[in-house]
């Protein structure tokens, strides 16, 4: 059948201009989505509260002057960071020479949870290892605290506002690039409020 | 720790880097000689598409087994093997690892994708030459964006140096073997309808469409469509069998994704059969062609970019979405584009009234379409809210469901109605008289389900009426067909042997579905659910069904700690089964997964989780569920993959080989 397109009246073509004018639209919306990110707000509990936990110290580590090893109220006041690891974890290992660094480096207060250990020694001896770079850390072989904070994997690790505010998670290692360009400019944000 | 691997285990990988780049270079030859070929209708240079389109395939199958050979051996050197495997993994997991996960999986999707052209230049010998260089030329086109997306921002073969000395493991959610074979069978099913996508490009730049096109688009389009099928429902049965909240369908965004298509695909292989019968409908075909395989674009998008989220997308990245997004401007744009240009020049010679065949098929295919866009706006709206600045909102299944169901319920309606009509023009009054069985059967349906479970929904009442009259009026268009009762019964049979496959696909593809309808209505309205502590010897009753708790041990598999469960189950003081679900921790990865424990009956399923424990007297959170009929859904679904199989075994269009006769087929397939 050859073309002819002389005789087709003007209202069908513009039925066949119909999709593309409908994808048009369909592609501006997702060019303005692309810039957005939606993975900001991927936790539920990401601008609330952390919810009321207390974890004993890991072995070694206890305080004679504090009764828990880290609880709720030692994230106000000042702007922290949260680290969730486990010596089960490898992208731990990986991600454990740059916190190291950050301990020499920065001046952000860095707090953990020793998760899921099957063995209450192993925290105590990877940290002994692969040295450690925190202020307190809690161990949390049940999972009470890592609810309060919606942990889904390890490592990850979270910032908390001078109020107790869950503001940031990061799913994974940290590295250089993930600190320099998200997380210290957000700590310098949130110590300014 | 690992054994060191040698020059010879690194090199492979280096080898496959090395086809996939030469793999792309054929492939830009692929589309430019046979292209330019078929418009100065130069033999030779259409000629070069078919040896191409097989040369592209060995070498992206070279790719994809040396990044198997780099799982299998775990050469932690690949970033991708480092960030998905891990040495204590077993074997099947390590080479189901190479798909789960960004990067393999498109070298997956770009070599079924050169399967398919391998497979167009294989079959289609007779195939008149022009068609068949623009075909293989649009489909290496395709395969052009996929291969610049590979190498430029999701490569598998990236190294890592120095690499490091285990792997970071692989989401136990995805060590499972449903899991395993979903993606597969899910690409094989959205890459599948870019042939039909090719094939309306070719025939948007050849001006024609007639029914020797309509022939040819239909097996591919039905071959796709079968894995599609096969695809979903493998992905809703992990679902179901793997998170352990008793749910098959969530309208999850990587769900809708998949369903999209799906529905797009349905619709067109129904106005396929217009155009290789009637020769009617050759516009809209074409664009529902290129719809289907925008759509399958767009689930690729929407899972991959991040401008969704969804609780089982892949690690995502705005650059690969700013890619892909490219990429859908260009196929999806382009051949829209095209298709307003060349579009309005199809002729349709094939006229009939709205009460037929035709009028059927057309309602098929609106309501195909419009469910599709339902659920394409419920999948959207949180971007389109989120761009306007509108906040972040989530769609969920309350949205779908009151929209979708009620789609569903006048196209099974009609679906009964349709095989009913001749060609052209028919009689509805005499199609409904020849169905009053399947009214009275309906309508008695409706009654005993109200007098058994008057206190359930309505609408498991309606959805199980509806499976009845499905069911009970393809039944009877059967057997008015092969004329039983009618003729001596050895005539009937004769009849029966002679239908053809491709009317036996149609009857058990709608006979699936209604198979499959009835388990949905079954398993959404009257699921039962009970979640509590449970004690050692502690029972509660679901579903009729009384589960008595017998506590659960601690143990560990392969690469795994488990706390199993025992839960024996009793009817009526019957012993029924006992079950054993079990809780695993993988301590590579920190996620947990839960491995349900579930008895298939012919009347539903008896479903037991065993959770964390409670306490100290050895209680454990329990969720148990009664899911009536859900097994019917899964046994419908293969049924309609199977129903495809059937009619493409069918002598008249096997796959690719339509054969040429001297007298046309028309007249014959047109008898109803």
């Amino acid at each position: 059948m050859p073309l002819d397109q002389t005789r087709q009246p003007p209202p069908k073509r513009l039925l066949f201009l119909l999709p593309v004018a409908v994808f048009g639209v369909l592609a501006v919306y997702f060019a303005v989505g692309l810039t957005k990110d939606s993975r900001r707000l991927e936790s539920v509990l990401i601008n609330t509260p952390a919810a009321d936990f207390q974890l004993p110290a890991i072995k070694g580590r206890a305080n004679p002057d504090r009764e828990w090893g880290l609880e709720t109220a030692d994230f106000k006041g000042e702007v922290t960071l949260l680290n969730v690891f486990g010596s089960w974890c490898i992208a731990c290992q990986v991600e454990h020479p740059f916190l190291m660094q950050l301990k020499q480096t920065s001046d952000v207060p860095i707090h953990a949870i020793d998760w899921r250990e099957e063995d209450l020694d192993a925290g105590p001896n990877w940290l002994k290892h692969y040295g450690d770079p925190y202020a307190l850390v809690g161990d949390d072989p049940v999972s009470k605290a890592a609810i309060a904070f919606g942990v889904t994997g390890a490592p990850e690790t979270f910032i908390v506002d001078k109020q107790g505010v869950i503001r940031y998670r990061h799913i994974g290692p940290m590295n250089a690039e993930v600190w320099d360009d998200t997380i210290y400019p957000l700590v310098q944000e949130l110590r300014k409020q | 720790m690992i054994a060191e691997l040698g020059i010879a285990e690194l090199g492979i990988a280096e080898l496959g880097h090395f086809a996939l780049i030469l793999a792309m270079f054929v492939a830009a030859a692929q589309v430019i000689l046979p292209l330019v070929g078929a418009a100065r209708n130069y033999e030779p240079w259409m000629a070069f598409g078919r040896p191409a389109a097989v040369a592209q395939f060995l070498l992206l199958a070279f790719a994809f087994g040396s990044l198997t050979y780099s799982f299998v051996v775990s050469d932690f050197s690949l970033a991708v093997v480092y960030q998905n495997s891990h040495t204590d993994k077993p074997l099947l997991y390590k080479i189901t690892g190479v798909w789960a996960n960004h990067e393999g999986s498109m070298l997956l999707w770009i070599l079924i994708l050169s399967m398919f052209g391998a497979a167009v230049a294989f079959f289609g010998a007779n195939l008149p030459p022009t068609l068949r260089a623009r075909v293989l030329g649009i489909q290496s086109l395709i395969a052009i964006g996929f291969y610049l997306f590979i190498i430029f921002t999701s490569n598998p073969f990236d190294r890592i140096v120095p690499p490091p000395a285990n792997g970071a493991g692989m989401n136990p959610l995805l060590q499972d073997m449903g899991l395993a074979l979903h993606p597969p069978m899910l690409y094989l099913g959205y890459v599948g309808f870019s042939i039909a996508f090719s094939f309306a490009i070719a025939a948007l730049l050849e001006g024609r469409v007639d029914a020797a096109w309509g022939r040819w688009v239909r097996p591919w389009t039905l071959a796709a469509w079968a894995f599609l099928t096969g695809g979903i429902a493998l992905g809703s049965w992990w679902a179901y069998y793997e998170l352990g909240w008793g749910g098959w369908w969530f309208w999850d965004p990587v769900e809708n994704a998949s369903f999209m298509p799906w529905l797009a695909g349905t619709a067109l292989l129904h106005s396929a059969t217009m155009v290789e019968k009637r020769d009617t409908m050759k516009g809209w075909t074409i664009f529902l062609a290129i719809v289907t395989f925008s759509l399958s674009l767009l689930g690729t998008f929407l899972v991959r970019s991040g401008v969704l989220t969804s609780v089982h997308a892949f690690a995502t990245d705005p650059a690969r979405g700013v890619f892909i997004l490219i990429l859908l401007i260009v196929v999806t744009g382009g051949s829209l584009v095209l298709f307003a240009m060349r579009g309005p020049a199809m002729r349709n010679t094939g006229v009939f009234q709205p009460v037929s065949r035709e009028g059927a098929l057309l309602v098929n295919n609106l309501i195909m379409t419009t469910a599709a866009a339902a659920v394409l706006l419920g999948t959207l709206y949180p971007l389109f809210l989120d761009a306007l600045d509108g906040g972040k909102v989530s769609v969920g299944p309350p949205y779908f469901n009151t929209v979708f169901i009620p789609l569903m319920l006048p196209m099974i309606a009609a679906m009964a109605v349709g095989p009913m009509l001749g060609w052209k023009r028919a009689d509805l009054g005499a199609a409904m008289k020849r169905l009053w069985l399947a009214f009275i059967l309906t309508i008695v349906t409706a009654i005993a389900v109200w007098a058994v479970a008057s206190d359930g929904p309505v609408l498991a009442m309606v959805g199980m009426a509806m499976a009845v009259w499905l069911g009970v009026s393809i039944l009877v268009e059967l057997t008015e067909r092969i004329r039983l009762f009618r003729e001596p019964f050895a005539s009937s049979l004769n009849r029966l042997v002679r239908t053809p496959r491709a009317s036996w696909g149609m009857t058990l593809g709608h006979l699936g579905l209604a198979i499959a309808v009835a388990g949905m209505a079954g398993a959404g309205g009257w699921k039962q659910e009970a979640i509590q502590t449970m004690a050692p010897g502690d029972s509660v009753e679901v579903g009729g069904y009384t589960f008595t708790f017998e506590g659960a041990t601690e143990g560990r598999g392969p690469n795994y700690y488990l706390t199993q469960g025992a839960f024996a189950v009793t009817r009526e003081g019957e012993p029924v089964v006992t079950l054993y679900p079990e809780n695993r921790r993988y301590p590579v990865r920190s996620m947990p997964t839960t491995e349900a424990a579930i008895h298939t009956m012919f009347t539903g399923d008896l479903y037991a989780v065993i959770g964390d424990p409670e306490g100290t007297d050895g209680a454990y959170v329990t969720r148990i569920y009664w899911n009536p009929l859900v097994v019917w859904m899964w046994a419908g679904s293969v049924i309609m993959a199977a129903a495809a199989g059937v009619s493409l075994s069918d002598r008249r269009f096997r796959v690719g080989v339509p054969r040429r006769r001297k007298a046309p087929a028309p007249a014959a397939a047109v008898k109803a």
